[in-house]
């Protein structure tokens, strides 16, 4: 009974937010930096260095962890898990990245941090090859299966314009912190995918977005729980034959990295980083439309790093 | 000697291969390696045979050894190393227990019966077909009983404990979601489970004495032992104990016989026998015997006939179920072949070798094995096939061609696996997303490990699927992850014959990056 009541509260807590958020200019961080000190960037991208260094860096920029992270709380970490393959074939987050930001949360004084993700390919496959499973363990963290439809909670989502209720990990619904990890890879039906786009992992029934207008249903469910940190692992990239890649030759090594708390920005400036331009993403545009974020870099503060 | 410590040492040997045999169908997060299960199996006597026949490997000679002691000690496979003949003692010890005046008596020989369903067996066997064997095979059926009622019964029970402990934070126990049931394989198993259970709690081992096709080729086999158990018409006090402990109901105290061919020496009457009535008797003068030997040409004579007849009526059925391919359909989402799993060669091997013990169901980590219905046809009921609809054939993944005992499916490497074609892509474009509804969608194409289904411009901006079946190896991710309902728009046709799938292009990109450029914004 005190978990339902602690999910529905922190459901309730979560559209209270949202609702609030949605008044202002730059919604996600009114809705989140109510909570510590304003930052002085609002989006942080460096380069030329290996992910754990490139991320101390960028999160130091951003006040350090702790000004996400409070002593007690629970931390839910969303890497893309999503294909059963290794490190260097671009599939997944890099595992580095991931064990460096668990760390970090560790320090910044997190209960518990936890990782999970819906996957394509057999999951325990997915979490070992890609050396998440490893990483997250080394690290402390806990690492979950989402391989259960029993994990996934009914929710609503409010915004939403195809997608009007989906089942969400029940992670997610109950974490105080939401970091999303995304990787940034070619997709061969979106184009990228990247923050947003990895909130798919989040739900159990990924065909309901696919057979109903899929970049819609992808912008519908960035309005629902909007990660506290997008940080997007563009160490390798996959360039081409993505998601899943078919060889190390669709792999290029960008050595980059990019943070915000702004989800729309942190995907318009990973995809001029690949190469494209954010508007003909058609997903970005939708959420910015819906306003969901800021899709023009020019109007951010942003911070560049090149080591 | 001491028959009641050879006794416990013959039980505790039975529960040993029945344990291990139930732990590697009951493996629902897989703990096991697979490639110990060879070594498990060892002893199997059908499966081994099969194997023998299939592809001679020194693990394949279990069935020799057992047909040696077999010919020195008699049917000790029975009641030692066969796991549906140690269920069927647990099941009558239960009976015992309930009914403490319980005891067994001499039963019937039904001879006609048993040599009957051996013959037709063999018959279908010769023919090509595999159906009476596979509903038949004790390692099988025991296989089928493990896999589709005990392992589905473990698995809520292994989610309650996980998710139980999943209160108290802890996640390191965690769920097995079923993707398919076949509700086929369930009755079938339970209903065996069920006649054979009610038969070995009231009548001990009758399964296997009237039905099970190797306990009658091993009762024949017997009849040559060295040593065979016989009472001792001198030291036999006549009390009857040793009749009313057999399970097997072959010893008929009252005329002082045992008939050998059906005991399963599993020592019980010696342990109760109070004087030294029971013996292992040498069998060998019986061979210097002249009146013998006459009798063996009679019976050389007819098992050659018997032999001829079997073979000869076998190759008439086999011309019979030779698979005709069927005509051309316009109803594009029905499977004219379903796939068989990799390293199974294809229909043909597949279907002749494979008993439906459904070890690979229980092996497989994404539950895309599931038995068969109608799948591979009437003959070929309840062997695996690849049930797209549930889920996909892991890329790089062979734990089926690792575990099965049969070698139905054969060993098969990584590297070897990504380029086995077992079926074929087609694309069914009316029933797409992109163009009924004009929408985006790519989830075939995602999830192909080849990039066998790429996208390709199409209308609107949108870009559409297209099918390059020379890199597709017929892993059925595409047919799984379509999200049209209810017919999906790409499905995998299987191959009859495997194929190989050419090597998907690499594709090279500029590797030098220079990290001192300015960002893009």
């Amino acid at each position: 009974m005190d978990r339902r009541d602690f999910i529905r509260k922190s459901i309730q807590a979560g559209l209270l937010a949202g609702t609030a958020a949605s008044v202002g200019r730059f919604p996600n961080l009114l809705a989140y930096t109510n909570l510590h000190s304003p930052n002085q960037y609002d989006l942080v991208a460096i380069k030329g260095g290996e992910p754990d260094l490139m991320f101390d860096k960028a999160i130091e920029s951003l006040g350090g962890m702790k000004a996400f992270v409070k002593k007690g709380q629970k931390v839910v970490v969303k890497p893309n898990i999503g294909w059963d393959v290794t490190p260097d074939r671009a599939g997944n987050t890099n595992p580095v990245l991931v064990k460096r930001i668990i760390q970090h949360c560790y320090e910044a004084g997190a209960k518990e941090v936890y990782v999970f993700d819906n996957t394509c390919d057999d999951w325990k496959r997915c979490y070992s090859n890609s050396g998440i499973e490893k990483a997250v363990k080394d690290a402390g963290g806990k690492i979950v299966s989402g391989d259960s439809e029993r994990y996934y909670q009914q929710v609503e989502v409010k915004k939403g314009k195809k997608l009007k209720e989906t089942k969400v990990h029940e992670l997610i619904l109950e974490s105080d912190v939401f970091i999303n990890v995304p990787i940034l890879k070619n997709h061969s039906s979106t184009e990228l995918t990247i923050s947003m786009k990895n909130l798919m992992g989040n739900v159990w029934d990924r065909g309901y977005w696919h057979r109903n207008d899929l970049n819609q249903c992808i912008a519908d469910f960035s309005s629902f729980r909007k990660p506290d940190l997008n940080i997007v692992d563009a160490y390798y990239i996959l360039k081409e034959n993505g998601p899943r890649g078919v060889s190390k030759g669709d792999v290029v090594l960008m050595k980059s990295q990019i943070i915000s708390t702004d989800i729309v920005a942190a995907d318009a400036a990973a995809a001029k980083l690949f190469g494209l331009e954010p508007a003909t993403i058609s997903y970005i545009k939708l959420a910015s439309d819906m306003k969901l974020g800021q899709m023009d870099l020019s109007k951010l503060n942003i911070n560049r790093i090149i080591l | 000697m001491n028959f009641m410590k050879l006794k416990i040492v013959r039980v505790y040997v039975a529960l040993f291969f029945f344990f291990i045999t139930s732990i590697l169908f009951l493996d629902i997060i897989h703990i096991l390696p697979s490639y110990i299960t060879p070594y498990l199996l060892y002893f199997q006597f059908v499966p081994s045979t099969i194997k023998f026949f299939n592809q001679f490997s020194i693990l394949a000679t279990g069935f020799i050894i057992v047909i040696i002691v077999t010919l020195i000690f008699g049917r000790l496979y029975c009641t030692s190393v066969c796991p549906l003949g140690t269920l069927q003692d647990i099941i009558s010890r239960m009976a015992l227990f309930i009914n403490k005046k319980k005891y067994f008596r001499m039963l019937n020989d039904f001879k006609l019966l048993k040599y009957s369903i051996l013959t037709m067996t063999l018959i279908s066997i010769f023919s090509g077909s595999l159906v009476l064997l596979n509903l038949l095979d004790p390692f099988s059926l025991t296989g089928k009983i493990f896999s589709n009622i005990l392992r589905l019964l473990l698995i809520p029970v292994n989610n309650l404990a996980a998710f139980t402990l999943e209160q108290f934070d802890v996640y390191k126990v965690y769920p097995v979601e079923l993707k398919a049931l076949s509700w086929l394989a369930i009755v079938f198993s339970s209903s065996i489970l069920l006649i054979i259970g009610i038969m070995s709690f009231t009548k001990g081992r009758l399964y296997c004495n009237t039905v099970c096709p190797v306990g009658t080729v091993l009762g024949l086999t017997s009849r040559f032992s060295l040593f065979k158990i016989t009472i001792d018409e001198y030291e036999c006090s006549g009390c009857g104990m040793c009749e009313t402990v057999c399970k097997a109901g072959c010893i008929d105290n009252e005329n002082k016989i045992i008939d050998f061919e059906r005991c399963v020496t599993c020592l019980n009457c010696f342990t109760v026998c109070p004087s030294n009535g029971i013996v292992f008797k040498s069998s060998f003068p019986a061979f210097s015997n002249n009146r013998g030997s006459q009798v063996d040409n009679d019976k050389r004579k007819f098992f050659t006939r018997f032999f001829i007849g079997v073979i000869g009526l076998s190759e008439f059925l086999r011309a019979q179920v030779k698979i005709i391919p069927k005509k051309e359909s316009t109803l594009p989402v029905i499977k004219k072949v379903y796939t068989t799993p990799p390293g199974s060669m294809g229909t043909e091997h597949y279907y002749s070798n494979c008993t439906a013990c459904h070890l690979c169901v229980s092996a497989c980590p994404t539950h895309v094995l599931q038995p068969s219905f109608l799948e591979h046809g009437w003959l070929n009921i309840l062997q695996p096939y690849l049930d797209n609809s549930a889920a996909y054939c892991t890329f790089e993944c062979v734990r089926c061609t690792e575990v099965c005992p049969t070698e139905a499916i054969l060993p098969l490497s990584v590297e070897k696996k990504r380029i086995l074609q077992i079926g074929k892509t087609n694309f069914v474009k009316e029933n797409c997303v992109v163009e009924t509804e004009g929408t985006a969608c790519g989830a075939c194409s995602e999830h192909c490990p080849t990039k066998a289904v790429i996208m390709i411009p199409y209308k609107n901006n949108l870009k559409i699927p297209e099918v390059r079946n020379e890199y597709c190896v017929g892993c059925g991710a595409c047919e799984y992850a379509c999200p049209t309902q209810p017919y999906k728009a790409i499905y995998v046709e299987g191959n009859p014959v495997h194929q190989i799938a050419k090597e998907a292009p690499e594709e090279r990109f500029e590797q030098e990056v220079n990290y001192k450029e300015k960002f893009p914004f």
